[in-house]
């Protein structure tokens, strides 16, 4: 008798999964703890649901449906919030093909000591912590620091970068450019060094310049790796840079640097208004993984590459 | 093949812009060194420019009798080494399972782990859970966030799969070793390279943590270094004069509050110097490791 469909091979599954139950002794500790630190908040994220109160735990607690999403988008602050959040996005985004430009340039030098000096020093940066970072901005960039000692003895006035709002934006995209410009480039190289050189020569002898071998060689051959990139990154932008907005905020600069992230912080961890800073955090969350699902989309009508 | 102009042209235009990266990329790093070893004054007059000036260890001196900097670099190495050893220990095993093709339910695990990369439930419900489980204020709670990333995870699976010929395997399980015995004396000592560059970006993670102390640690003897940092560069808490505020101005006492304020400036590059010392230093050594791990991971995603 042959058991058929898919009960039949979870079954037989389970019996190979039962000769290498030592493998799956290796794996336990990792699911438990993703089970545990992953998964229980997610679990817990019903709370933007609720109207929690921690004596009387989750389920304990009233459910409300939307009303705290209701109150979010109604909010005066909710579209300076989203304004902010979104400005820094899309900032970032228009600054993505730099690593992608530095890592051509990298493949085009000619001296081999040289592009390592130069790598090895733009890769540094890299490994500072967030609060180094932010405090070298902090000092450079401050009333009494050398940026303001080299204007004033140019003439300029000095300016107080980290008390203007108009300026954060730049600081905080430029800052992040500085420290992860180089490492960014390293994956371009990689797929650079996969580019086929008969390629290259034949563009050469039917006479192309330098430039148009990058446009119509180098370019098309790593477009999947900058497209992949590309989606990764829009996966994560709403939330990487939070540390480092969050560091960089001035009671001065809160016009443009309040966003979604730095206000849950502030009226959840803060403020202890758990509900609704939880159901702001899903908010965000949700946009994040719509936006991903988008521009997955639309990678995949465009050019058929997608992350899936 | 002789070079065109364009050729020469571009070489030239992309040489100097080489250089002025490495200039913008190079002098804030530099510049932090000599400020620190430069007389506070001439530091706040804009005189240090290419070398210290009036050299001095004097900033470093104020660091070094500032204890909460011990403490928090005492906290930041316990919690470095723990933190290392027990994200190995979830991640090795857990990329040797998934890295055998054959093995029932992988697709599900797989998707188990890289949902998390996805989606999660956030700040507060994290907050919330971690704050029930009673980690609250303990070293624990620095030493098990850190815990498990599913890239390094991932990468560390895609070496085991590509640089491990299955025939190994094959003859060991014919001498009748079991999938323990596989794991430990075939995979572990073959991954080496891989497992030295994981435990790399686990120092590297734990050393800069700083968002989980902020949110977890409220006691003052168990603060990493991070945290200390924070308060006294960001935050710009004096550590030297207390009490500079309050009382009135003694005549010829305004010119020592100056002189005060400005050590305090100075101090705050020796600091950052000395907070990033151990990575700056091992910098160098270890680099293109951290490039292997990147391309390892490149190959597939």
């Amino acid at each position: 008798m042959t058991k058929s469909g898919t009960a039949g091979r979870f079954l037989r599954g389970c019996k190979r999964a039962l000769t290498h139950w030592q493998l799956y002794v290796l794996i336990l500790p990792a699911i438990i703890y993703v089970g545990i630190f992953n998964y229980g908040p997610m679990y817990g994220v019903q709370i933007a649901f609720r109207d929690f109160r921690p004596t009387l735990g989750i389920w304990g607690s009233e459910w409300v449906g939307l009303a705290h999403f209701r109150r979010f988008v109604t909010f005066p602050d909710f579209w300076p919030l989203l304004r902010n959040t979104l400005r820094i996005t899309v900032y970032q985004l228009i600054l993505y093909p730099l690593p992608i430009i530095l890592a051509i340039l990298f493949n085009e030098m000619r001296s081999q000591a040289f592009k390592r000096t130069v790598q090895m020093v733009t890769y540094a940066p890299y490994f500072l912590s967030v609060v180094i970072l932010v405090s070298l901005v902090r000092l450079f960039f401050g009333t009494d620091g050398p940026i303001n000692t080299m204007l004033e003895s140019m003439g300029f006035a000095r300016v107080m970068f980290m008390q203007r709002a108009d300026i954060f934006p730049h600081l905080f995209v430029w800052s992040g450019v500085w420290q992860n410009l180089g490492w960014g480039s390293i994956i371009f190289i990689a797929a650079l060094a996969g580019v086929s050189p008969e390629l290259i020569e034949a563009a050469k002898i039917d006479g192309a310049t330098r430039v148009r071998v990058i446009w119509h060689v180098h370019l098309p051959s790593i477009m999947p790796t900058i497209i992949i990139t590309f989606i990764l990154n829009v996966g994560g932008l709403l939330a990487l840079g939070f540390e480092r907005v969050f560091l960089m905020q001035t009671p001065l600069n809160l016009a443009t640097s309040r966003v979604i992230a730095t206000y849950v912080y502030e009226i959840g961890i803060m403020g202890a208004q758990w509900s609704f800073s939880a159901s702001i955090g899903l908010f965000n969350n949700i946009v994040n993984i719509i936006l991903l699902f988008i521009v997955n989309y639309a990678a995949r009508k465009v050019s058929n590459i997608g992350l899936w | 093949m002789s070079r065109s102009r364009g050729d020469k042209v571009f070489d030239i235009a992309n040489t100097v812009f080489m250089l002025l990266l490495l200039l913008v990329t190079f002098y804030p790093l530099y510049y932090t060194v000599i400020a620190s070893l430069s007389e506070p004054f001439d530091v706040a007059r804009g005189n240090v420019r290419f070398l210290p000036v009036n050299f001095t260890l004097q900033s470093y001196r104020q660091v070094f009798a500032y204890s909460q900097i011990w403490i928090g670099y005492r906290n930041t190495i316990f919690y470095t080494v723990f933190g290392t050893l027990f994200s190995l220990f979830l991640t090795i095993p857990a990329a040797y399972t998934l890295s055998k093709k054959q093995i029932p339910f992988r697709g599900v695990i797989t998707f188990f782990f890289v949902f998390t990369m996805y989606f999660g439930g956030g700040m507060i419900p994290t907050f919330l859970l971690v704050r029930d489980m009673g980690l609250m204020n303990t070293p624990w709670v620095m030493i098990i966030l850190g815990g498990f990333s599913v890239w390094n995870m991932i990468v560390t699976r895609v070496y085991f799969m590509s640089s491990i010929p299955e025939e190994l395997y094959e003859s060991a399980r014919i001498d009748g070793a079991s999938d323990f015995r596989q794991f430990f004396t075939i995979a572990l000592p073959l991954a080496k390279p891989v497992i030295a560059v994981i435990t790399l970006w686990y120092i590297v993670g734990n050393w800069n943590a700083f968002f989980n102390a902020l949110l977890y640690i409220r006691d003052a003897n168990l603060e990493p270094l991070q945290l200390v940092l924070r308060r006294v560069l960001v935050l710009e808490q004096s550590v030297l004069d207390e009490g500079l505020l309050q009382d009135t101005l003694q005549p010829g006492e305004l010119l020592d509050r100056v002189r005060r304020a400005h050590a305090a400036y100075t101090m705050r590059y020796a600091m950052v110097f000395i907070a990033s010392f151990p990575l700056l230093v091992a910098y160098p050594f270890i680099q293109k490791h951290f490039v292997k791990g990147i391309m390892v991971g490149s190959l597939k995603g």
